[in-house]
C-alpha cells in the first residue's frame, strides 16, 4: 500500500497544493495569454498535457545518463523535439486541430512548467511515478486554464463554448452557450490585463480555502511557513 | 586532467542527445511531410472555394496562380493570384492582399473577383485586430466580410466605397472604426488593380504548376514568422 499512498501524495501535489498553474505559478505565458475561452485552453491544456506526460517519461528513462553537469539542454533538447513532432503528427492528420492550436503549440516549449516538472521531479524518480506525475501535473494546469478561460469568457463575451466546433468538430456547435447578451463586449476580461485580476482572484480563492482546511484541522505539530518552491520530495 | 576528461564525456553525451533528437524530429518531419503538403493543398482549396463557388470553374486551382508584386495591393512582399478558368475561358481570381493600416499591423486577406469587376467574396487570413471590437472582420466572429459578396466599384473615385462614418455603404462597428476602414480600402484597391491587370493577369505564365511544393513552404514560413510576432 505504500505506492498507492505514492501515488496519492502525486496526485495531492498535481492537482491542488503544488499545482502549477496556481502555485508554482510556471507557464504563465500561455497560461494568460489564450485563456480567453474554454475553447482555447481546452486545446493549449491538452497539448500541454501531452508533452509533460512524455517528456516525464522520457526524462525519467533517460535519467541514468544524464550527467547532472548538462541535463538542462538534454531536457530542453527533448522537449523541443517532442513539440516538433506533436506539431508535426498533428499536422498531417489532425489538420483543423492543428488550425486551430497552431500557435499554441510553439508556446509548449516556452512553458516553463514542462522543463519544471522535467528538473525538480522525472529526472529523479521511477518512469512509472514520473509519467503519472507529468499527467497530473498536465491535469492541474487545464483545470486552472478551464477555470480562467470559463470566467473570462462569460464576463468578456457572455457565452460559453464558443468556437469549440474548431477544436472538436462541427458536432460542437450545439454546444455554444449564450450565458447572457451584450451590446458591446467586456474587453477587459479578454485582454491580457483581464488574464491578470482573473488570476490574481484564484490565487486568493486557493489561499483561503488552504487556510480554511488548516483552521479547521486540529493543530498537529507547529506549522513552519512555506515559500512558493517548485521542488518537493515526495519519497 | 579530470576536469577535461569530464568535459569531453558530457560534450559527448550532449551531442550524441542532440543527434538523436534531431534524428526523430527530422524523421517525422520526413514520414508526414508529403501529408501535411496535402492538408495544406486540400485547406487552401477549401478557402478558395469559400469564395469562388466549384461548380463556377473547371482548372485545378490550386495549381493555377500568378505571383505579382504590386505596392497597389498594399505591401512589397508577393501576392498570389489564384486563376479560375472554366475550359479555359477566365472566371474569377482570387487575389492575396494586405492591408497595412490596421489597428495592431497588417491584416491579410483575400479578395476574389469576378471577371466582370465585381467581387465574389472577401475573407480575412490573418489579423491581430483587438478582441471583441475589431476581430468583427473575420468570418467567425460576425458576417460583416460577406457585405463585400456582389459590389463592385464605378470609378476611382466612388464615394460608396467607404465605411458608413465616412459617407460610404459599409457599416462600421461599435468602438472600431479604424479596422473596417483599412480593410474597405484594401479590398477597394484590389478591385482597382485587378480592373486595370485583368488581361495580363490571365495570360501570364503560371507560377504554380512546378514550383508548388516551393511555394507552400514559403507560405508556411511566412504564417510561422507572423505567428512568431
Amino acid at each position: 500500500m505504500k505506492i498507492n499512498d505514492e501515488f496519492k501524495e502525486i496526485i495531492w501535489q498535481g492537482l491542488w497544493k503544488n499545482n502549477p498553474g496556481l502555485v508554482q505559478l510556471l507557464g504563465l505565458c500561455p497560461l494568460l495569454a489564450v485563456t480567453s475561452t474554454i475553447t482555447n485552453a481546452l486545446g493549449l491544456g491538452l497539448a500541454t498535457l501531452l508533452v509533460l506526460v512524455c517528456s516525464n517519461t522520457t526524462v525519467s528513462a533517460v535519467r541514468q545518463w544524464v550527467p547532472k553537469e548538462v541535463r538542462i539542454p538534454i531536457f530542453v533538447l527533448i522537449i523541443a523535439a517532442f513539440v516538433s513532432c506533436v506539431q508535426l503528427l498533428m499536422n498531417a492528420f489532425a489538420h483543423g486541430l492543428y488550425q486551430s492550436l497552431g500557435i499554441f503549440l510553439p508556446l509548449i516549449v516556452t512553458n516553463c512548467a514542462i522543463i519544471g516538472r522535467a528538473e525538480a521531479y522525472a529526472s529523479k524518480n521511477p518512469i512509472k511515478q514520473a509519467s503519472f506525475d507529468g499527467l497530473m501535473m498536465g491535469i492541474g494546469f487545464s483545470l486552472v486554464l478551464l477555470t480562467l478561460g470559463t470566467i473570462r469568457e462569460v464576463l468578456g463575451q457572455g457565452t460559453l463554448f464558443d468556437g469549440a466546433h474548431l477544436l472538436l468538430g462541427d458536432w460542437a456547435l450545439v454546444l455554444r452557450i449564450e450565458v447572457f447578451q451584450f451590446d458591446s463586449q467586456f474587453l477587459l476580461a479578454i485582454l491580457p490585463p483581464g488574464a491578470f485580476i482573473v488570476m490574481g482572484f484564484l490565487i486568493a480563492a486557493k489561499n483561503a480555502i488552504d487556510d480554511k482546511l488548516t483552521q479547521q484541522q486540529p493543530k498537529t505539530e507547529q506549522q513552519n511557513i512555506e515559500r512558493v518552491r517548485v521542488n518537493f520530495d515526495a519519497q | 586532467m579530470s576536469m577535461s576528461v569530464a568535459i569531453s564525456k558530457n560534450s559527448k553525451i550532449l551531442a550524441l542527445f542532440a543527434i538523436s533528437c534531431t534524428a526523430i524530429v527530422g524523421l517525422v518531419n520526413e514520414l508526414t511531410k508529403d501529408r501535411i503538403y496535402h492538408q495544406q493543398q486540400k485547406q487552401l482549396l477549401s478557402t478558395l472555394n469559400n469564395i469562388i463557388e466549384a461548380k463556377r470553374y473547371n482548372n485545378e486551382l490550386t495549381l493555377d496562380c500568378v505571383k505579382v508584386n504590386s505596392l497597389a495591393l498594399g505591401s512589397d512582399k508577393q501576392q498570389t493570384v489564384y486563376l479560375a478558368r472554366l475550359n479555359s475561358t477566365p472566371v474569377a481570381a482570387a487575389i492575396t492582399a494586405v492591408a497595412p493600416n490596421g489597428y495592431n499591423g497588417n491584416i491579410e486577406l483575400i479578395v476574389a473577383m469576378n471577371v466582370d469587376g465585381s467581387i465574389n467574396g472577401v475573407r480575412i487570413l490573418n489579423h491581430q485586430e483587438t478582441p471583441g471590437l475589431g476581430d468583427k472582420i473575420d468570418l467567425a466572429k460576425s458576417n460583416w466580410i460577406t457585405s463585400f459578396s456582389g459590389k463592385s466599384l464605378m470609378s476611382q473615385n466612388d464615394s460608396r466605397w467607404a465605411v458608413a462614418k465616412d459617407g460610404g455603404m459599409f457599416d462600421q462597428f461599435t468602438g472600431a472604426t479604424i479596422t473596417p476602414r483599412a480593410v474597405v480600402a484594401a479590398v477597394k484597391k484590389t478591385a482597382l488593380y485587378f480592373k486595370e491587370n485583368q488581361n495580363s493577369l490571365f495570360s501570364q505564365k503560371n507560377d504554380c504548376q512546378l514550383t508548388n511544393e516551393v511555394l507552400m513552404s514559403d507560405n508556411e514560413e511566412k504564417t510561422r514568422d507572423d505567428n512568431e510576432n
